[in-house]
């Protein structure tokens, strides 16, 4: 029998706490894949942030350390400048990196850090339980926006991704999403080629990831995916942002 | 080994490197950019180092976490303001029992203060600083020299205990130049620190965090960090004493303030004021016992600081309640002078009727 699905060498035996139909558990996987595939497992270093990832290291068999909200890519930095051999990555929600530490990314990129983030925007603040995040909606209900973000009042949906693409030291950034197979597919290739980039010493690299949250956004998850077509991506719009590697997808 | 005329600030750089210092991150702050700017000059294209000016002293001591992660010896250096932000860094580096070296050159305060030197960040070091039940060793240095020799002890001191250690200076200390000998001639090469993170090779992978959903499992990590606290306690609480042996009058400072203290007792030991001085080198873990110990023969104490009295308050810990202690304090950037000190010794010897000698 041809063997087509099997469990990626580098994420461990472990169940997922992700609630179902949650982004996070299919980025885990698609990392792995790529650690496998570009036989990096004992090169990574895995920076979680606090936030629903945050045991993101119980499940990615790679060197893993916490990091303060926010500050993954100060403290990748820190990794990269002390050990250039590493790959760091960090791994940040959208209140982690597009609020509390934009400036710490902003500055990462700018400095061309070869560092990779995985930046998982899923319109909230997921762990403390659904409060309105800088990517949040216009009109969209979260706990802190009760009557919907209202541009007036808390400000608009934040685009990090284009922001960074301005940004010299940034040399690759593009926005996936894992909503459908096809998406999925397109979010590991990103994923590999942000990797290559770090690998190739070209500078930051970053990809975006929209990701479902269906228990914040009280939907199944099938809606939840529906929402990501019909309404999220349409505010931010999938492909690549910026590319100056000037090479081939990583393939 | 010969001597080198130093300022202060660079002689930490100096010294750091020669401990093996590897990574210095760092954002500019009066009064200590010479620090800074030393090691961007020195450290920055040195083989194997890393120099990164930061975006703020937040970024700074977050890349310390990470180099410290990576195994190597790391320093950050800043003034009160800027320590102020680096709290939350300090607070993970003794969560995960990582190494690191933080300067402060400390400045008057609250707020944004003054640029001139003072001690009012005494509370803010030696009881934590950032949130949680944690401790750093602080080290006070009182010359040049000290500066250097407390910045090599720093980093050893860091790497024995697996902790964040605080060289506390100030202003004064950093901006003086006088001549000193380095412990080494030339940068040690160290190796890697065992339970570094980078990269899993040939070996399991590893995960360096404290984060955990069960309140017992983060108790063990307090009990654990708490018995290695005592450790150091025991084993490197450090002072001097200075003509103490038959003092009627003792005065208890640290760094810049001992060092103004101690011309004042030379002056006043020619007029015949039996006065010592007894200068904590660590303020944590602080001399509790040899201060109760000197209260068994001297009955009079004055503790002289650069700030309204906060190191006063472990003095009265010390000595519970059982000896007299006068308070003198110039708070707010304000340097006294030793003769200043001197007319406080004298009006406080004449007040209690102290002896004086033959
Ligand atoms: C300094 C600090 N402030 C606040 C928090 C509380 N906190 C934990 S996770 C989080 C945000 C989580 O949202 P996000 O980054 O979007 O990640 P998600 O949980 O949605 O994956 C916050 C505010 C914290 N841990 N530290
Ligand atoms: S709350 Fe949202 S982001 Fe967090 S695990 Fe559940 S679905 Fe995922």
């Amino acid at each position: 029998m041809k063997k087509v699905y099997s469990r990626p060498k580098s994420l461990k035996k472990a169940t997922f706490h992700y609630c179902p139909g949650c982004g996070h558990s299919i980025v885990h996987r698609l990392l792995c894949e790529v650690f496998d595939e570009l036989k990096i497992q004992d090169r990574v270093i895995g920076i979680p942030p606090p936030g629903c990832s945050v045991f993101a290291y119980n499940y990615l068999d790679v060197d893993m350390a916490e990091s303060a909200h926010g500050r993954g890519a100060a403290v990748a930095t820190g990794i990269k400048r002390a050990c250039p051999e590493a790959l760091p990555f960090t791994y940040q929600g959208d209140g982690d990196i597009a609020a509390i530490g934009t400036a710490e990314t902003i500055h990462a990129a700018n400095r061309g850090e070869k560092i990779t983030s995985i930046f998982i925007n899923n319109a909230v603040y997921g762990m403390t339980g659904g409060q309105m995040a800088p990517t949040t909606l216009l009109e969209q209900t979260t706990t802190t926006s009760p009557y919907g973000r209202d541009a007036a009042l808390e400000g608009y949906p934040i685009k990090l991704s284009e922001m960074l693409a301005l940004v010299k030291g940034a040399a690759y950034i593009e926005r996936v999403a894992v909503n459908s197979p096809a998406n999925i597919k397109k979010a590991k290739k990103a994923i590999k080629k942000a990797f290559q980039t770090q690998i190739d010493d070209l500078g930051y690299s970053l990809v975006e990831i929209l990701s479902p949250c269906p228990t914040n956004w009280k939907m199944s998850p099938i809606e939840s995916w529906k929402w990501v077509d019909e309404v999220m991506s349409k505010e931010y719009p999938l492909g690549v942002i910026k590319d100056i590697t000037g090479e081939k997808d990583a393939d | 080994m010969t001597k080198t005329l130093m300022y202060g600030n660079t002689a930490i750089g100096e010294a750091a490197i020669r401990a093996g210092c590897q990574c210095y991150f760092g954002y500019p702050i009066t009064p200590q950019n010479e620090l800074t700017e030393y090691m961007a000059t020195h450290l920055s294209r040195r083989k194997g180092c890393a120099f990164v000016q930061a975006e703020s002293e937040i970024a700074a001591i977050n890349m310390v976490y990470g180099a410290s992660l990576a195994g190597v010896r790391v320093m950050t250096s800043s003034s009160s303001p800027g320590i102020s932000l680096k709290q939350e860094g300090i607070s993970y580096l003794a969560a995960c029992e990582l190494p690191a070296v933080i300067v402060n050159m400390s400045r008057g305060g609250p707020g944004l203060g003054s640029i001139s030197a003072a001690q009012s960040d005494y509370f803010q070091s030696t009881r934590g600083g950032g949130h949680g039940d944690y401790r750093t060793i602080v080290l006070a240095p009182s010359s040049v020299q000290e500066l250097a020799d407390l910045t090599h002890r720093a980093f050893d001191l860091a790497d024995k205990y697996m902790i964040p250690v605080i060289l506390l200076g100030d202003g004064m200390l950093g901006q003086m130049m006088e001549p000193i000998e380095f412990k080494h001639e030339a940068p040690r090469k160290l190796p890697i620190r065992e339970r570094a993170v980078r990269g899993a090779k040939g070996r399991p992978s590893r995960i360096i965090k404290t984060f955990t959903s069960k309140p017992t499992e983060m108790e063990e990590i307090n009990w654990s960090l708490f018995r290695r606290y005592q450790l150091i306690k025991k084993n490197e609480t450090t002072f001097e004493t200075y003509m103490v042996e038959d003092a009627e009058l003792i005065i208890v400072a640290f760094g810049a303030s001992a060092r103004i203290a101690k011309g004042a007792i030379r002056n006043a030991r020619a007029e015949g004021l039996k006065v010592g001085m007894l200068m904590p080198v660590t303020l944590w873990p602080f001399p509790y016992e040899k201060i109760k110990e000197l209260g068994r023969d001297t009955k009079q104490f004055l503790v002289f600081e650069m700030n309204m009295g906060q190191m006063l308050e472990d003095v009265q810990l010390a000595l519970e309640g059982k000896r007299e202690i006068s308070f003198y304090g110039r708070p707010g950037g304000v340097i006294p002078t030793p003769s200043e000190v001197l007319r406080v010794i004298s009006r406080l010897y004449h007040q209690k009727g102290l002896k004086k000698a033959k």
